[in-house]
C-alpha cells in the first residue's frame, strides 16, 4: 500500500513518543514557525555553546509528519556542530525536494531517511520542513547573537 | 415552490451530467466531498465554453463584426441570468469579477476611495463590522480598508455551538456602522445565518450591507430583494461554473456612487491625457478584457442549476446533512465543529478526530479516493475560537449521494485503525 511508504513506522514512533518536546531553559533563541494552509505550527529553542548545538526544545501542535519530522531533526542536530547540522539539514531539504527522486543517504540522515517516502507528496513537503525550518532560523538567530556579543566584547 | 416540484433529486442521473465523476483515484471511484472549496462542472458547461470559442470568440463591446456582436451577446446574456438568478431589480447591477475575494476587495478599495464630502467616505471614528465566522476574504480587505483610513474594525462572535453571536449586536452596530459585511453561510462550520435582525438593525443606523453568498448562491436559492441587502457577492467555480469569475450584486444607487476599481479600457467614458470620466454601472467596475468564455460557463451553470432546482438541491444537502451527522456520531472520537443538528446549516461539515491530525486523516482518505479538505479552510479565527488547530471537511453538493457519506464514514474508521496500528503489519 502506497500510504506504508509515507506513515514509516519510524515516523509513527516518533509522533507517538516525540524526543525534546516540550520548552527547556537556557536557550539562546526562540522562533514561531507556522504553515498558514492546515495550521501547523512549531515554537522552538536553541542553544549554541562553541559553535555546538547543545540543545534544541520545542512546543507545538500538527500531523504527524511535521510532529515526527521535528522530533528526528532533533535527534539529528544536538551534539553536533552547527556547521555540520546545517549540512544535514541542507541534505534533508535536497531529499524532500527531490519529488521522490533523490536517494537518501543513511550515514548521513539516519532516521529522516524514513521521509523519503513524503517527498512524493507535495503537500506534505512543506509538513516535514516545518522544524527543520524553524531550527534553521532559531540557530541563524543564535550564531548571529553570539558574533555580535564577540563584536560587543572585542570592541570594547 | 409546489410540494410536487420538490420531488426528491435523481442523483444518478445527475452524476451522469459530470464527466469527472467517472473517474477512479488510486484504483477507486472517486468519492469528492469539497465541493464547497470548489465543485465539478456538469458537461453542459465545458460545451457552452468550448462551442464558445470554437464558433463565437472575439473581444466585445467594440467590434461591428459578426463574431464580435456575438462574443458580446453571450457576455451580456450572462449578466442577464446572474440578474435573474439573484432577482436584481437591474441587470446593470451585476458586475463580473474574477471571484468573489475580489468583489469585497472592490467594494473594501472603491468605499475607502470615497473622498471627504461623499455620503460613502469612510475615515477615523466610523467602523466596520464583519464576524468572526468569515472567510480570510471577507476580513483582509476590511482590515487593509481600516488601515488606509483610521476606520475602526469590529466583528460578531461565535457561540460555542457554531452560531453566530447576535446579543450584543446593538452595541457592534452602531451610528458609527459604516458597513457590515457576513456571510450568509460558513464555509468552515456550515452554519446558515439569520440576516432579518442584522439587516433591520444596519437599516436603523444607515449602515451598508455587504453579504458573502459564495456558500449560498451554489445551493439555495438568493434573492437579493428579498435578503434586503445592499450588496452581495458569489464565485462562480463553487457553483458548478467556470473558475476566474465572480459576482458582485449592488443596488444601483450605490454602485453609482462608489469610485471606479481598476482602471483601464472598457470602464471609461472619454480619455484625455489629463483625465478621464468614466461608463456607467456595471461597465465602471470592469476595466480590461473580461473573462468571456468563463461568463459564457457561468450562464450555463446557472441555467443548469435552475433547471434541476436550487430549492431541491438544497433540500437534498439538507437530507444528506442529517445522513452524515448521524453516521459520523457512530465515529469514535470524532467531533463535528458546527451545528450538530440539520437545523440552520448546510451541506459543509467539519470535525476533528481525537489523536489524528486532519492532515493526516485527509491523507488516508485519499489512498481510498476520498477527496476532502483539511486544514483551517481560510477561516482560522474560527479555528481559533472554537479551540481546533485545524479541521477536516466534508461537503456535499447536488451530486452527492448517501452511499458516498457511507464511504466516508468506512474511510474514517479506517484511518482510525490506521493511526492506533491495527491494520499495520
Amino acid at each position: 500500500m502506497k500510504l506504508e511508504s509515507m506513515y514509516q513506522e519510524i515516523i509513527l514512533d516518533h509522533y507517538r513518543r516525540p524526543h525534546r518536546k516540550g520548552l527547556t531553559d537556557p536557550y539562546d533563541a526562540e522562533v514561531h514557525h507556522v504553515n498558514p494552509t492546515c495550521g501547523d505550527e512549531v515554537t522552538l529553542r536553541v542553544r549554541v555553546v562553541g559553535g555546538v548545538v547543545t540543545d534544541v526544545s520545542y512546543d507545538g501542535s500538527g500531523c504527524s509528519i511535521s510532529q515526527a519530522s521535528t522530533s528526528v531533526m532533533t535527534d539529528l542536530v544536538v551534539g553536533r556542530p552547527v556547521v555540520d547540522a546545517l549540512a544535514t539539514a541542507e541534505e534533508f531539504l535536497v531529499l524532500m525536494q527531490g519529488q521522490g527522486k533523490v536517494e537518501p543517504d543513511e550515514d548521513v540522515l539516519e532516521d529522516a531517511i524514513a521521509f523519503a517516502g513524503v517527498a512524493r507528496y507535495p503537500a506534505r513537503v512543506k509538513c516535514a520542513l516545518l522544524g527543520w525550518m524553524a531550527w534553521k532560523d532559531a540557530t541563524a538567530q543564535a550564531v548571529a547573537a553570539h558574533d555580535s556579543n564577540e563584536d560587543d566584547r572585542e570592541s570594547a | 415552490m409546489t410540494a410536487a416540484s420538490l420531488t426528491a433529486l435523481d442523483v444518478e442521473r445527475i452524476r451522469k451530467d459530470f464527466p469527472i465523476l467517472e473517474r477512479q483515484v488510486n484504483g477507486r471511484p472517486l468519492v469528492y466531498l469539497d465541493s464547497a472549496a470548489s465543485a465539478q462542472r456538469p458537461q453542459v458547461v465545458l460545451d457552452a465554453m468550448t462551442a464558445y470559442y470554437e464558433k463565437h470568440h472575439a473581444n466585445v463591446h467594440r467590434g461591428i463584426y459578426t463574431l464580435a456582436e456575438e462574443a458580446t451577446a453571450m457576455y451580456e446574456g450572462a449578466r442577464d441570468a446572474v440578474a435573474e438568478l439573484l432577482n436584481a431589480p437591474s441587470r446593470d447591477e451585476v458586475v463580473f469579477t474574477k471571484n468573489v475575494t475580489e468583489a469585497f476587495n472592490l467594494v473594501a478599495r472603491s468605499i475607502g476611495d470615497a473622498p471627504k464630502g461623499s455620503p460613502l467616505h469612510v475615515g477615523a471614528g466610523d467602523e466596520v463590522l464583519i464576524t468572526e465566522m468569515e472567510h480570510h476574504s471577507n476580513i483582509v480587505p476590511w482590515q487593509m480598508l481600516c488601515e488606509r483610513t483610521g476606520a475602526t474594525l469590529r466583528w460578531l462572535g461565535i457561540t460555542d455551538e457554531g452560531r453566530l453571536d447576535l446579543s450584543n449586536l446593538d452595541e457592534l452596530l452602531t451610528e458609527r456602522t459604516r458597513i457590515v459585511s457576513f456571510t450568509l453561510q460558513s464555509n468552515l462550520l456550515g452554519t446558515v445565518n439569520p440576516t432579518s435582525q442584522i439587516v433591520r438593525r444596519a437599516r436603523e443606523v444607515g449602515a451598508i450591507v455587504l453579504v458573502d453568498a459564495a456558500q449560498a448562491v451554489p445551493h439555495s436559492v438568493v434573492d437579493v430583494q428579498e435578503l434586503g441587502v445592499d450588496l452581495l457577492g458569489f464565485t462562480g467555480h463553487k457553483a458548478c461554473g467556470p473558475t476566474g469569475i465572480g459576482v458582485l450584486w449592488g443596488r444601483r444607487e450605490l454602485l453609482e456612487q462608489m469610485p471606479p476599481f481598476l482602471g483601464g479600457g472598457e470602464m471609461i467614458e472619454t480619455v484625455t491625457m489629463e483625465r478621464s470620466t468614466y461608463a456607467g454601472i456595471p461597465h465602471r467596475f470592469e476595466a480590461g478584457t473580461p473573462m468571456i468564455a468563463e461568463a459564457v460557463g457561468l450562464h450555463a451553470a446557472v441555467d443548469y442549476l435552475r433547471e434541476v432546482g436550487l430549492d431541491r438541491i438544497k433540500a437534498h444537502e439538507k437530507e444528506l446533512a442529517a445522513y452524515a451527522l448521524e453516521a459520523l456520531s457512530d465515529v469514535p472520537g470524532l467531533r463535528v465543529v458546527g451545528p450538530r443538528t440539520a437545523v440552520g446549516r448546510g451541506g459543509a461539515i467539519s470535525f476533528t478526530m481525537a489523536e489524528v491530525h486532519p492532515h493526516d486523516v485527509g491523507q488516508v482518505l485519499d489512498e481510498l479516493a476520498i477527496a476532502v479538505r483539511v486544514g483551517q479552510h481560510c477561516a482560522a479565527p474560527v479555528c481559533r475560537r472554537l479551540g481546533v488547530p485545524a479541521t477536516t471537511r466534508a461537503s456535499f453538493y447536488l451530486y452527492t449521494t448517501t452511499a458516498e457519506v457511507d464511504a466516508l464514514v468506512e474511510g474514517l474508521h479506517h484511518v482510525r485503525r490506521f493511526f492506533e496500528g491495527s491494520v499495520r503489519r
